[in-house]
């Protein structure tokens, strides 16, 4: 670096440190964007690692078969019942599969009565399949097993005495859509309330509740080991197809595999995180207008500074470099401070969802975030500082000098 | 026969202010030698500032020429006025013009950082400068914790920095007391013996321009005489 930058950086500082105030006003509008952006950045992040994550480990070999109008199938008018179950159960390319109806249903646990998810698995030999993807573990209690009628599972929130206003115990007898079922076992915490806050019962008592037919919210599907699930997945759609009589390019079902599924999660992290960013960006380019501010009046309060130091010698492209390292710096220095407060909001909001038990959110910094915010408030800082730095450096030095 | 360092021929200068013109400089000429103490004395409004900054570099005349050494500096872009006025001119002014954020040392740094000295070399510069004038204990003082008189001589120590030929200074006691302002003009007695350097300083004051080898009288934009005193 040539010597002259450092001394202009050490100049700036010690411009900061005189104007102490105004330094820090200015360098406000930095550091709520910055501040923003890194810790929405963070937790977005971290949540999709975390979501991504917890995909890959259900393994990529599923498919997911789907009412189409609705998530998840929930709130849909079309229904997959047996038969659809049945065809692809025996479609090309399928080692399994199973479906499991999930529906708000009201629970009553002594004189309480309380409405929340109840969803019915299988627990025939697709068992397995659905159960990897819900990824529910037996933390009390004993899991739910084939002609465990009017049994049920309860989720964590609930044995905490977090929904109703009594702790459920394993034993217990609550009441589903006014018919009896017993406590088997209690679920160790899946990290969203509203999964910790349901109960799981057998499909077949599902069924009854909910009116006697099956009506799968989602079928799941597991591809013959070595196949490919893509390629499963449209030699299934046209199978279904066939079974349902629709034509191409109007199915009432959508398939997806995991990878899909990732991929459109993503997509809508792009597109929140891009509207957040956006908001913070707007937020960044007020504080950039303010940072201009700043250093036109530091420009024509320091005219007859730049007067003398054009005296002694300084040429134009000293001043301008003198201006602009300045304010580049003004926004850099508030973009570090931002990072820290940025880094502990996105700590703080993990360790608030922690507590309520959202364990998903993770806060994560990845470097080139925190690089790539600090280059970002440095670029703001000195593209503000442009206008401002050119016209400092075409004073006219006479004119400048004799300026009080 | 003393080399010529500074040539003013037949230099006007005229300001456009709105619709009026007004002529700071009508047609003056003057010459400066190496090594001379010169007084430029002349009352407010005669033009000394103008000559002033244009023989430092800082203006280029309306017409007529300027020639600094061997240049002809009458027609320059701003960049190369400010290359020569940064290695040949060392500025003096009135009010000391010392930039408050920076220390002592920084202040005698300034210019040596303009014209790219490397940087031990030009804090071992500063030192000995402001260490010949005296301020070796308030090198790391800022601007505000000095008297009138410390920081007129951290300004005079900021002109010599760079070693230039010429030391300009404009009324460089105006803004002290006299006895001050005495020990000032005695400084600048020594640079220019001592250190052989040119000064030529400006003042209105006829007691002070009297300490000069040579006065030149300006009057309305003219030199209309020159006096030898010594």
């Amino acid at each position: 670096m040539n010597n002259q930058y450092y001394d202009y950086i050490i100049f700036a500082l010690k411009s900061f440190k005189s104007r102490k105030l105004r330094t820090f006003l200015t360098m406000l509008g930095i550091f709520v964007g910055i501040a923003a952006v890194v810790s929405l950045v963070s937790l977005g992040q971290g949540l999709q690692k975390a979501i991504t994550e917890q995909f890959e480990s259900l393994g990529a070999n599923k498919l997911m078969i789907t009412p189409k109008g609705g998530f998840y199938g929930m709130g849909s008018s079309v229904v997959l019942d047996k038969d659809d179950l049945k065809v692809v159960k025996h479609a090309r390319g399928i080692r399994n599969a199973g479906g499991f109806v999930s529906k708000v249903a009201s629970v009553e646990f002594g004189d309480e009565r309380k409405y929340t998810w109840v969803s019915g698995l299988p627990q025939d030999d697709s068992k397995e399949i659905i159960s990897d993807i819900s990824s529910f573990k037996i933390a009390e209690g004993r899991d739910l097993k084939k002609g465990d009628d009017y049994r049920v599972l309860a989720g964590s929130l609930i044995a905490k005495g977090d929904f109703f206003d009594k702790k459920v115990r394993v034993g217990d007898k609550i009441k589903v859509e006014n018919k009896k079922f017993e406590i088997v076992g209690i679920l160790e915490p899946i990290g969203n309330p509203q999964d910790d806050s349901s109960f799981i019962a057998t499909l077949d008592s599902a069924v009854n509740l909910f009116g006697g037919k099956e009506k799968y919210a989602t079928i799941m599907a597991a591809v013959v080991e070595g196949e490919e699930p893509s390629k499963v997945a449209e030699s299934l759609k046209r199978t279904l197809r066939r079974h349902r009589g629709v034509d191409e390019g109007e199915e009432d079902f959508s398939i997806q595999t995991f990878e899909e599924v990732l991929d459109s999660f993503s997509s809508i992290f792009l597109i929140v995180q891009s509207v957040l960013i956006g908001i913070a960006g707007i937020s960044l380019l007020v504080g950039g207008i303010g940072i201009m501010n700043t250093m036109y009046t530091s420009v024509f309060q320091r005219t007859n500074e730049i007067g003398t130091m054009k005296a002694i010698g300084a040429r134009n492209s000293d001043i301008l470099k003198i201006f602009l390292i300045e304010s580049g710096f003004l926004g850099m220095v508030g973009g570090a401070v931002g990072i820290l407060i940025g880094v502990i909001i996105g700590k703080a909001v993990e360790f608030g969802a922690a507590q309520s038990g959202l364990d998903i959110f993770k806060a994560s910094f990845p470097w080139y975030l925190i690089l790539g915010s600090l280059a970002f408030s440095f670029i703001v800082g000195s593209v503000a500082g442009v206008f401002p730095a050119l016209q400092a450096s075409k004073l006219k030095p006479i004119e400048a000098l004799r300026y009080e | 026969m003393k080399r010529t360092i500074i040539q003013l021929k037949d230099v006007w200068k005229t300001y456009n202010l709105g619709e009026h013109k007004v002529h700071a400089l009508r047609g003056a000429s003057l010459e400066v030698f190496e090594g001379e103490f010169l007084a430029i004395k002349g009352p407010s409004g005669s033009g000394k500032s103008t000559m002033m900054n244009l023989v430092g570099c800082l203006d280029i005349p309306t017409k007529g020429t300027i020639h600094l050494d061997k240049h002809n500096i009458s027609n320059l872009y701003e960049s190369d006025l400010a290359q020569i006025r940064g290695k040949k001119i060392g500025f003096i002014f009135q009010k000391f013009n010392l930039l408050n954020n920076l220390s002592a040392l920084e202040n005698v740094t300034l210019p040596l950082i303009f014209q790219n000295i490397p940087i031990e070399k030009r804090k071992k510069l500063a030192a000995d400068v402001l260490n010949d004038m005296g301020l070796k204990d308030r090198m790391n003082h800022k601007p505000t914790e000095l008297s009138g008189g410390e920081q007129q001589r951290v300004a005079i120590a900021r002109a010599l920095a760079v070693n230039p030929e010429v030391i300009l200074a404009d009324e460089p006691t105006g803004n002290l007391d006299s006895r001050t302002g005495e020990k000032i003009m005695e400084l600048l007695k020594q640079l220019n013996k001592k250190k052989k350097k040119t000064v030529v300083f400006v003042t209105h004051d006829d007691e002070l321009a009297e300490q000069a080898d040579r006065i030149a009288y300006l009057h309305d934009g003219q030199i209309i005489k020159t006096k030898r005193l010594r």
